[in-house]
């Protein structure tokens, strides 16, 4: 698809790493303010789905995009499952989902056991998930218009 | 009391542009609507009078929090809505290629 | 044991997502991963019944109960949960070990095998969950995965039955949704146990009958109830074979019938009017499913008819037993009757899950579906006539196959409860049942057909190997089936399932302990 006009793409330029980092501190952030993993993933693929829009679809090579997201999706969803299942293995107590790592003073970055490591894993599994929803439909788009 | 009426008035919106409306897309639109709605009013299921975002933070002693179970919950009912949408407009834009029309009326070869 | 109940939605999980990241490079890794997996996680529910433990309460996080509050998941895995997930598991490794062969006819098979694997991850966690919003993901999952799975292979009426089925499946979950919202606002809690104590104790309130009534149109969708059975004949005859194998037999009875059950008997009080709708509604959809699908000629249109009335039976014999304990009767009797209805829930899906691998054994060979022009393939497919004839006579109800007993403990149940229209309208029903089935075999198997199968450039003959295992080992377990009425088999298998309803108020004082 056409990309847009010179005003948009500089804009573009500048605007989405602020967004991609914005995505990233609410992600990091998700025990401490609202947000969390959905809200952040959300915001960071947006950032990578403005990129595609403003310049046009030609310039990268989408097919290997869409195979690198759907992959990275996956393994964000398979480290999920691992870190929740390391408490059903360890501690002899076995309870799966357990909060193992030492929980720290509220307020801090690094507190609340394994809850950023969860929000991470989700926000990289939902900013994956919809580029990939994304480039399926551009893909199948630019096939039929050919 | 007027907000929840309200909430269930948006979804009858939502449920009239399922069942009467032509286009596929606007059933699409429909379907997102009455989930907006539901969504809607779990929350406000959750409001306390003066209550403030439900954080932990050093002096959560003396403050009064809204529910934080509601916003879980449409958290989730959030994401589900968005993968219900993204597979309805997946096969509407296939069923564009193979039928040439998003009229209902003409997409009837399954009958009896 | 108590570390085993995750696994049942931990394991499906992590295979889906291994074969969508392995299965693009190695495409037999899918294949053989899911069927192993589904092996895996029959043999574990066999063993967790041959133990007799059955109840495991399982909160997840490890969070105790504060003060008397519940504030963990709950995952609860009582009689009736390992009821279900034995048909769940049984049923679904046949289908993933019959599509090992059948797959191979359709493109991108890894995305098949992930769908497939999340619709079992969300089957099982519907089951096994104690929360009412939890519930609600898992069923989420698994109908997802079911849509994309019904338009799989991208023809014109597979993309329109999957449409149709989409936007009424997620109207009915939005309903469901809804009503989830009602009931936290009127009971403060979404732990099942807990609304069932609340509920206990401050009576039945006009807000909670409402929830109620949407609740059953919510999940009479799911389960295919008439007025709400206008997705399953599209959605169930376009799909891929095993897909309606695994959609008929077990998805709405997991998502369907279950979730009515656990609700209507462990968290609601049983009343007489919701017993009255609930039966009145399982006998309209028994006539009203066989009327239909007599005059089909088309043979998974005609089996997916058949789903609609034979999960009539099934609600029928509950509603008798529901309708018994509501006037305060005789609680054998409605044990009995429910008894009945869950037996006959099994047969169905080892049946009706027969039957639809066997038209896609027809299928696959002859690419024909239309039975004005099948015949004759009797000599040439002796398998699948063998085992296509084993589950008609089941569905139709002759001892000494597994529907014959289930069928007659319904119409037992409703004679003794002096019902007596109900138990003509099921002898009824099982005559026009063996009708529409000596049909289907007389016009697909044993008619002498224009088309000249050796003439046409496929050459038919028996289908491959995986298949014909699938096929030989649901038609055995018909008729080994028919021992779950022996009184020592029946006490370990069925009638932890029937306490479960029969005590129905007492479901919050086992799982919370007080």
């Amino acid at each position: 698809m056409k990309g847009m006009t010179v005003i948009v793409q500089k804009v573009t330029q500048i605007m989405c790493g602020i967004i991609f980092l914005y995505g990233i501190y609410i992600i990091v952030h998700g025990h401490l303010t609202p947000g969390g993993g959905f809200a952040g993933g959300t915001i960071v693929a947006g950032s990578f789905i403005l990129l595609i829009i403003a310049f046009s679809s030609e310039f990268l090579a989408l097919k290997k995009e869409e195979t690198g997201s759907s992959i990275l999706e996956s393994s964000a969803i398979l480290i999920f499952l691992v870190v929740a299942s390391i408490g059903l293995l360890l501690g002899g107590i076995g309870i799966f989902f357990i909060n193992f790592l030492p929980k720290g003073t509220i307020g801090n970055l690094i507190s609340a056991g394994i809850i950023p490591i969860f929000n991470i894993a989700v926000g990289i599994e939902v900013a994956a998930a919809l580029l990939t929803i994304f480039l399926a439909l551009l893909i199948y788009r630019d096939e039929v218009i050919k | 009391m007027t907000v929840y009426l309200l909430c269930i008035a948006l979804f009858l919106v939502g449920l009239y542009g399922v069942l009467a409306k032509r286009n596929l897309i606007k059933i699409v639109i429909g379907l997102a609507i009455m989930e907006y709605s539901v969504n809607l009013f779990l929350i406000l299921i959750g409001y306390v009078r003066g209550g403030t975002a439900p954080i932990i933070s050093a002096d959560a002693a003396k403050r009064i929090f809204v529910d934080p179970l509601p916003q879980a919950m449409v958290l989730t009912a959030i994401v589900i809505g968005l993968a219900t949408t993204a597979l309805l407009l997946a096969i509407a834009i296939r069923l564009y290629r193979k039928y040439d029309t998003f009229d209902i009326r003409e997409i009837k070869k399954l009958k009896g | 044991m108590d570390w085993s109940v995750p696994l049942f939605v931990v394991v499906p999980l992590g295979a889906a997502f291994l074969t969508a990241i392995f299965g693009n490079a190695a495409q037999a890794f899918g294949r053989f991963f899911t069927s192993l997996m589904l092996a895996f996680l029959s043999g574990l529910t066999l063993y967790l019944v041959s133990t007799g433990n059955t109840l495991m309460v399982y909160q997840v996080g490890g969070h105790e109960l504060f003060g008397k509050i519940p504030i963990a998941i709950y995952m609860v895995l009582d009689g009736l949960s390992i009821y279900l997930l034995l048909i769940i598991n049984i049923i679904g490794f046949f289908s993933a070990f019959y599509s090992i062969s059948y797959i191979k006819k359709y493109t991108s098979e890894h995305y098949y095998y992930t769908l497939f694997c999340l619709m079992v991850a969300g089957m099982n966690g519907v089951v096994l969950s104690g929360d009412i919003f939890n519930l609600y993901v898992f069923l989420e999952m698994a109908a997802i995965s079911s849509y994309a799975l019904v338009a799989f292979g991208i023809e014109r009426e597979e993309l329109e039955a999957s449409f149709k089925y989409q936007v009424l499946g997620g109207t009915s979950s939005l309903f469901i949704l809804l009503s989830i919202g009602l009931l936290y606002w009127s009971t403060s809690t979404l732990n099942i146990a807990d609304i069932s104590r609340v509920i206990q104790e401050n009576g039945s309130s006009e807000l909670i009958t409402f929830v109620g009534i949407i609740l059953l149109t919510g999940f009479g969708l799911k389960a295919a109830m008439i007025p709400f059975h206008a997705w399953l004949p599209d959605a169930h005859s376009s799909a891929p074979s095993p897909i309606s194998s695994m959609l008929s037999g077990v998805l709405i009875k997991a998502i369907g019938a279950y979730v009515i059950l656990r609700l209507f008997f462990n968290m609601f009080v049983i009343s007489y009017n919701i017993s009255l709708v609930i039966t009145v509604i399982g006998t309209i959809s028994m006539v009203i499913g066989v009327l239909l699908a007599i005059g089909q000629w088309d043979i998974k249109r005609l089996l997916a008819y058949h789903s609609i009335s034979q999960m009539g039976y099934v609600v029928l014999g509950v509603g008798i037993g529901m309708l018994v304990l509501a006037k305060g009767g005789d609680r054998s009797l409605a044990a009995f009757s429910i008894g009945g209805g869950l037996y006959h829930l099994f047969n169905h899906a080892v049946f009706k899950g027969l039957l639809f691998l066997n038209a896609g054994a027809v299928e696959y060979e002859t690419g024909i579906r239309d039975m004005q022009r099948l015949g004759g393939l009797a000599s040439r497919m002796p398998i699948t006539t063998s085992t296509s004839l084993s589950a008609s006579m089941s569905i139709s109800g002759i001892p000494p196959f597994n529907g014959f007993f289930s069928k007659l403990i319904i119409i037992i149940a409703a004679i003794q409860a002096h019902y007596y229209v109900l138990a003509i309208l099921a002898v009824f029903v099982s005559i026009i049942t063996l009708a529409s089935f000596l049909k289907v075999q007389r016009f697909t198997f044993f008619n002498k057909s224009e088309e000249n199968w050796n003439l046409k450039d496929v050459y038919v003959r028996e289908v491959p190997f995986s298949m014909c295992f699938s096929m030989i080992c649901l038609a055995v377990l018909c008729l080994v089936l028919s021992v779950l009425i022996v009184p020592s088999v029946r006490d370990i298998i069925l009638t932890p399932a029937v306490n479960v309803l029969l005590d129905s108020a007492r479901y919050s004082t086992t799982i919370l302990g007080y």
